[in-house]
């Protein structure tokens, strides 16, 4: 069945978790690992979302923008930069010592740059 | 040769700088706001006037502040200034007085000994050249060790130098040249002549006598008129600049202007009297302590003065305001930076030689574009109290502070109500650090309103982050406390009962408290309080950055963790017991980096805190238990 037909389907339960590398944009992740190289240290452990102050308020979940960020996926990583208030948790929690703050930080540049098509 | 041709390059460099000045000038107070313009204006007419002169005297001529610091560079210092206005002063009355007639031109002045060779043979003229001559010899003496500073930095005590642009450079090599020049030109005069004092006329006496001074001497009265020159042509191109340009920011100072949160004339002028010295580079702890070596703040203003794209530097700052606190000319270093922050990206126009002459810089504001919006936060209504806690983001990472915070209210019997309790709202400061000022506003709003709505009298904060941003960017019917002020104010009422520990602590003034908001008796009179404070190498507003600082977006974790444990070895120098700080940011950072204990200041309280009655009894009670389980 290809992933067209897949797509299409339409009696699933769940969304679907098929990564379509196709339509993956690398354009962002490459821009935020050269402007903040530390990114590349996540291994999503999740503290940073668990000590996120947005999180409380919101679905706002740097874990899972790390993660869309990675796979390319950008249409839902538009909203997700929005909701981050900068405010610097995520940064003591880390583990892996990831520069997070600018992560989000580059990211939100990274998509605004990319609306303009400067990237 | 009696041509007086030499006198050109001074007189075209002189005209030159003079009607610069008052042209760039002009320009700068057109450009000011309105409301600046009538500081000014009222400023001219009054105290603010009188205040300059006596700064600029105090200042710039005799360079105490410079001289407090290192009197070898304050001498050399006062000696180029003072000695070089004195020289020109002295000059002027000299050519009035003796010369041919009164009122002469600057040349007459400044080349008099060219056009009176023969003077100061006898009587009061005699006297007069031997100060004339003390006068040289003053401005020569600091002029040696100018180039010394150059050469050794460290025999002068200095530690680090500024890299210079060649304009700086050449500006530099004709400065040095001005004073040996005329040194040696009145010397070959005199020496031809057989005038002169002590000093021009035993050297110049020395060289005529192997050497034909007369057809030597035109040759350096050339070379001393070009050096004036050219060092007049470069002056608004080199770090020279700042030498009028102090002048008028110490009047813009004192007539109450200040930097605002918006480039003006006045960041420029600003940005135009650094005299880069360097002093910003010595103390920062960026360079001295994780050796990152381009960002200090005298390379972020020669890119503001240079238009150069300075995203990087202006990004990669603790903010801690150190270099503040030294800066001789008094920059506001803090908010310069924070303008600049909040610009958009803009292209490097690095400057050539002409713009940078030019008297409109084209460093326009060009506004980020917002990034972040809040729309999810939902508005609650919150319930009235008196006095209203707010821990904030990062107290929620300290717990034990937040216990200690609630232990000694309840012991003071405050009543109070937690306002972030569940997790609030940031409070802005970490998005107004990284120069988003448009969507801090909706945070301010946010929790304006519920501060508004509680009714509080006293807003308490945990974190001195917070602390700064709810003084300055809130508008607050409540009084904005930090803990430790709260805590001061329940121990000077009286109805807070505390125990003394025996413990010897030294106390970390965390940056936003201390520097940021001039909060640095209050902790210690708290922690005097309940324990033996020590003192610290670098406190109060010289007291250095954990390192952990939001104020910096870029900087990398292993390069925050050499700056901390710096501050941490500076701090534990005399075996503390305890480390105290009144920043929950500043505890989670040095708790990484240092074996002695860290704790919050209400943390320490909360220990001197007397037990409860009940607990003791609890305690009988079992204990008794326990034997009679014993003895049965």
């Amino acid at each position: 069945m290809s992933l067209n037909q897949a797509n299409k389907f339409g009696f699933v339960i769940n969304p679907s978790r098929l990564i379509d590398y196709d339509s993956s944009d690398r354009k962002v992740r490459d821009y935020v690992t050269l402007r903040e190289p530390s990114f590349k240290l996540c291994f999503a452990c999740g503290g940073c979302t668990a000590a996120c102050t947005a999180g409380q308020h919101t679905s706002f979940n740097l874990r899972r923008m790390i993660t869309y960020i990675r796979r390319g996926e950008i249409e839902p990583l538009r909203d997700e930069v929005t909701r981050c208030m900068l405010c610097g948790k995520c940064l003591l929690v880390c583990p892996r010592g990831v520069n997070t703050r600018n992560v989000v930080a580059v990211t939100a540049e990274a998509i605004s740059k990319l609306d303009r098509n400067e990237l | 040769m009696n041509s007086e041709f030499f006198i050109t390059p001074f007189n075209l460099g002189l005209y030159f700088i003079l009607i610069y000045s008052v042209v760039r000038s002009t320009v700068w107070f057109r450009n000011l706001s309105r409301s600046d313009k009538l500081r000014l204006q009222r400023g001219f007419f009054g105290r603010p006037f009188m205040d300059s002169l006596r700064e600029i005297f105090m200042e710039s001529l005799l360079h105490r502040k410079i001289f407090r610091k290192n009197p070898v560079l304050g001498y050399m210092h006062m000696s180029l200034a003072f000695g070089w206005f004195l020289l020109i002063v002295f000059g002027t009355i000299e050519a009035d007085f003796f010369g041919e007639k009164h009122l002469n031109p600057p040349s007459h002045a400044i080349f008099f000994r060219w056009f009176n060779p023969e003077h100061g043979a006898e009587g009061f003229a005699r006297i007069y050249n031997v100060w004339m001559d003390l006068l040289l010899a003053f401005i020569l003496s600091g002029l040696l060790l100018a180039v010394i500073k150059r050469f050794i930095p460290g025999m002068v005590g200095m530690k680090k130098r500024t890299r210079h642009t060649w304009t700086d450079r050449v500006a530099l090599i004709s400065l040095w040249l001005i004073f040996p020049s005329r040194l040696f030109a009145e010397s070959f005069t005199c020496g031809a002549h057989g005038s002169g004092s002590f000093l021009t006329g035993n050297l110049g006496a020395a060289l005529a006598s192997f050497l034909p001074a007369a057809e030597i001497a035109p040759w350096f009265w050339w070379l001393y008129s070009l050096s004036l020159g050219i060092f007049f042509l470069l002056l608004p191109v080199s770090r020279y600049f700042h030498i009028p340009i102090e002048l008028f920011l110490i009047f813009m100072r004192n007539s109450g202007i200040n930097t605002g949160d918006r480039s003006s004339s006045y960041t420029e002028v600003q940005t135009h009297a650094c005299s880069s010295c360097g002093v910003c580079i010595s103390v920062c702890q960026m360079s001295y302590a994780a050796g990152i070596n381009d960002i200090q703040s005298v390379y972020f203003i020669k890119g503001l003065r240079n238009d150069r794209d300075i995203a990087a530097i202006t990004a990669n700052c603790l903010m801690c305001g150190r270099c503040e606190e030294v800066c001789p000319v008094g920059i506001e270093l803090g908010p310069m930076r924070l303008i600049e922050r909040r610009q958009g990206e803009r292209e490097d126009g690095t400057l050539r030689l002409a713009g940078k002459y030019s008297l409109m810089r084209k460093r326009s504001s060009i506004e980020k574009i917002p990034t972040q919006s809040y729309g999810y936060l939902v508005r609650e209504e919150p319930q009235k109290a008196d006095v209203l806690f707010f821990a904030g983001c990062m107290t929620h990472l300290t717990p034990s502070v937040i216990v200690a915070m609630k232990k000694i209210m309840e012991s003071a019997g405050v009543k109070y109500r937690f306002m972030d309790e569940k997790g609030g709202v940031c409070c802005g400061r970490p998005l107004m650090l990284a120069g988003r000022d448009r969507e801090a506003r909706e945070l301010i709003n946010h929790n304006s309103d519920i501060i508004w709505k509680s009714g509080a009298q006293i807003l308490v904060t945990s974190c001195p982050i917070c602390y700064k941003v709810f003084r300055e960017s809130y508008y607050l019917d409540a009084t904005v406390m930090h803990h430790s002020e709260f805590i001061n104010l329940l121990i000077e009422e009286g109805s807070l009962r505390l125990g003394y520990l025996h413990k010897k602590v030294v106390y970390h003034d965390p940056c936003e408290l201390g520097r940021g908001s001039g909060i640095y008796d209050e902790p210690r009179a708290v922690i005097s309080y309940v324990a033996e404070l020590q003192q610290a190498s670098q406190e109060r507003n010289m007291s250095l950055c954990c390192g952990g600082s939001l104020g910096n977006l870029t900087l990398s974790s292993d390069k925050r963790a050499l700056i901390a444990a710096d501050a941490a070895r500076t701090l534990t120098m005399s075996c503390p017991d305890e480390l105290i700080t009144a920043c929950p940011l500043c505890k989670k950072t040095f708790v990484q980096s240092t074996k002695t204990k860290v704790s919050d200041i209400a943390e320490l309280v909360a220990a001197a805190l007397p037990r409860p009655a009940v607990k003791a009894v609890k305690k009988r009670a079992t204990r008794a238990a326990v034997k009679a389980t014993g003895n049965s």
